[in-house]
């Protein structure tokens, strides 16, 4: 009965899970012409619960706990000081997450870490603790690439079959399609990722960072409506923020100024109201998720895909899973989501995707456990797929 | 056939009494194939639907936008003026003295009317089949390691190459260059033998996203899309992409032959770089 230890800490939040495969798919499957998910899948669902028994293949979320560093408004989190709050707390939770999933150390199989792509510092405290761990415990050490994890978690808690995945978080923004054992891209932002540019946005509003810099931006665009003009920058499967960022930050400070009254009140010429920061955050939602979902459209049709899987952290906004529904309805198809226990770095997403391939014999050897930031999701050989 | 017009068809369409065919629902638009003006010219009719997911001034501006792009390219490409748009306004007639005038007449569809209020543009129909699936269909016959079909797609590749060679020269490129955005007309001459499947001219289709640019840059951006999805679509083939880009610095064809081509199949690999090297946290 396969059990891991998941840690995770490419960004602001450290997470740890503990997870139990019932059963190991790939080998029961080898004899089968169909993949891994053909026998009684579940039906399209949005996230299940913890006991995740829809789930394919069975498994059984022990522990998922998770504590995040959150920068005052207006900032970023520094490398530094994101490694130095994860050293604070991982043993803390590592503690705190085996007494609640009750397992003893001999039941655990492996142990399973981020190996990257993600902030050096930050990244490397983690691996030291999950290094400490193999050899403490005595058990195999397993590392994770980040964007593996989004994806096989979603897929497992969803129980997609065979979708486009959108992955969009503060660090990536990725159009994935699953083909010949690789999860290959086939669209990105060719600069920076879709949550960094409302991150980014957030802090020039001094728009607080708790819970997350984007789920503020969400709940005040709801009170927003007017549609400033923005760029729109879609090429062919790509997208780029950089334009979009650099004219909102701009209109953000127009509308600073006007509200101290260094200027003008900006009003909006066709009804002549006035431009609120609800009005900014709902604008830059608009468009960037309309292009998001633009080319998760474009991948789909290229690839005759009818299922679209959102996972990262930008995935927990309802707006966007409400624009993706409706065009994925459109088509004819269905979107899948999970909620923020899943959709936000989390520590079970690499217990998962580890144990996966712990199960098809792979091991990380302890002079090949370094991290590294730029770790593309195609790199990944995945073997416990046909 | 029924005939239950389509209630997604826009005017004047809705009330014809022509016939409609669904050929294909692609991201941005649904293809239909009927005829135009006179039931003996078959026409591709290609409807920009409303996309109810996007803010309505958004979804109108883009729509307009696009339509817009598209036409004004293809008529430069083509050399041909359109008589009359939406609203009874001419499309614009390409300057005189504009490089890349009527450059890629032949290798893409003619204009034949528009109306960008209403979301619908009519182009000439392209017989054959789409340069994606002619690869599936010979990947299908392929023996493994049979030299024929290898040299039969290089073939294929190096045509591609001289094709998108062609369209940068004109001061074009074409913003979302897949294998499903390429036509393969069959020659005449040509029969319908498994053999000759990869053989005939390429045309280009689908200008939604095009701009007109003459820089490096985005040349070797437009390349870097159509390499990457031709290796995403194409897994077994993606070793054979180097033909396309020998064909595009130095095919005959190929309007970028020489200095030109060179410089962007060298900016192609900083682009490259780029997103491989680029950070991806958390």
């Amino acid at each position: 009965m396969p059990i891991a230890i998941g840690l995770e800490g490419s960004a602001n939040k450290l997470g740890v899970g503990v997870i139990h495969h019932a059963a190991y798919p790939h080998s029961s499957h080898r004899s089968r012409q169909d993949s891994p998910l053909s026998s009684s899948p579940p039906p399209p669902l949005k996230a299940s619960d913890g006991d995740a028994s829809l789930t394919w293949p069975p498994v059984r979320i022990l522990a998922n706990l998770r504590h995040t560093y959150v920068s005052p408004p207006g900032s970023g989190f520094l490398p530094k000081d994101t490694a130095a709050h994860h050293r604070r707390w991982v043993v803390r939770l590592v503690k705190q997450a085996m007494k609640q999933a009750d397992v003893r150390i001999e039941d655990i199989d492996c142990v399973c870490f981020t190996k990257g792509p993600g902030m050096g510092a930050p990244l490397g405290a983690v691996a030291i603790a999950a290094r400490m761990l193999s050899l403490l415990w005595n058990k195999p050490l397993v590392g994770v690439n980040h964007c593996v994890g989004h994806i096989e978690m979603g897929r497992s808690i969803t129980g997609a079959e065979n979708p486009v995945v959108l992955y969009v978080s503060g660090g990536n923004t990725q159009i994935i399609a699953y083909s010949a054992q690789r999860y290959r891209i086939f669209g990105e932002a060719l600069d920076i990722a879709v949550g960094n540019c409302l991150d980014r946005f957030a802090r020039v509003l001094n728009i607080s960072n708790d819970p997350a810099p984007g789920y503020n931006i969400e709940q005040m665009a709801k009170k927003g409506n007017i549609l400033v003009e923005l760029p729109y920058a879609v090429k062919g499967m790509d997208v780029s923020f950089s334009g979009i960022l650099a004219r909102i930050e701009e209109l953000a400070h127009r509308l600073e100024s006007s509200a101290q009254g260094q200027s003008e009140p900006w009003k909006d010429e066709d009804t002549g109201e006035v431009i609120t920061r609800e009005d900014l955050c709902f604008t830059l939602q608009e468009t960037v998720f309309a292009m998001l979902v633009e080319i998760t459209e474009r991948a789909m049709a290229h690839v005759g895909a009818k299922q679209v899987l959102i996972v990262g952290g930008v995935g927990c906004n309802m707006r966007l899973q409400e624009m993706m529904g409706m065009m994925a309805a459109e088509r004819g198809g269905s979107v899948y989501a999970t909620d923020e226990r899943f959709c936000i770095d989390n520590g079970i997403m690499i217990a998962h995707a580890g144990l996966l391939a712990w199960g098809m014999g792979f091991k990380t050897g302890l002079d090949e456990s370094g991290c590294t930031q730029r770790f593309r999701t195609d790199e990944v050989w995945i073997n416990w797929r046909d | 056939m029924a005939e239950t017009s389509d209630s997604r068809l826009p005017a004047p369409f809705n009330k014809s009494t022509e016939s409609f065919e669904l050929i294909a629902q692609g991201a941005e638009s649904l293809l239909y194939r009927t005829t135009f003006l006179s039931s003996s010219q078959p026409a591709a009719l290609k409807v920009r639907p409303e996309k109810k997911w996007r803010h309505p001034t958004l979804d109108k501006r883009l729509t307009r936008a696009r339509i817009l792009a598209e036409a004004r390219v293809l008529v430069k490409l083509s050399g041909e003026g359109v008589v009359a748009g939406g609203g009874g306004r001419k499309v614009k007639d390409p300057k005189k003295g504009d490089v890349g005038v009527g450059g890629m007449r032949g290798c893409v569809p003619k204009v034949l009317g528009l109306d960008w209020e209403q979301g619908w543009m009519v182009t000439e129909w392209i017989e054959g089949k789409t340069v994606k699936e002619a690869i599936y269909g010979a990947s299908k016959v392929q023996v493994v390691d049979d030299e024929k079909t290898v040299e039969e797609l290089k073939v294929l590749l190096r045509n591609m190459g001289e094709v998108v060679g062609k369209l940068h020269a004109c001061g074009v490129v074409h913003g979302d260059l897949t294998t499903s955005n390429m036509m393969l007309r069959p020659r005449a001459s040509t029969s319908d033998a498994v053999t000759g499947c990869l053989d005939g001219d390429i045309l280009l289709i689908d200008f939604g996203l095009a701009t007109q640019s003459h820089s490096d840059e985005d040349r070797a951006v437009d390349l870097y899309v159509l390499e990457r999805a031709f290796g995403s679509t194409h897994p077994k083939e993606e070793d054979l992409f180097g033909t396309v880009l020998e064909a595009y610095a130095n095919g005959e064809e190929s309007g970028m032959k020489g200095k030109a081509g060179k410089v962007a199949v060298r900016r192609l690999e900083d682009v490259r770089m780029r997103g491989r090297k680029k950070s991806m946290l958390g």
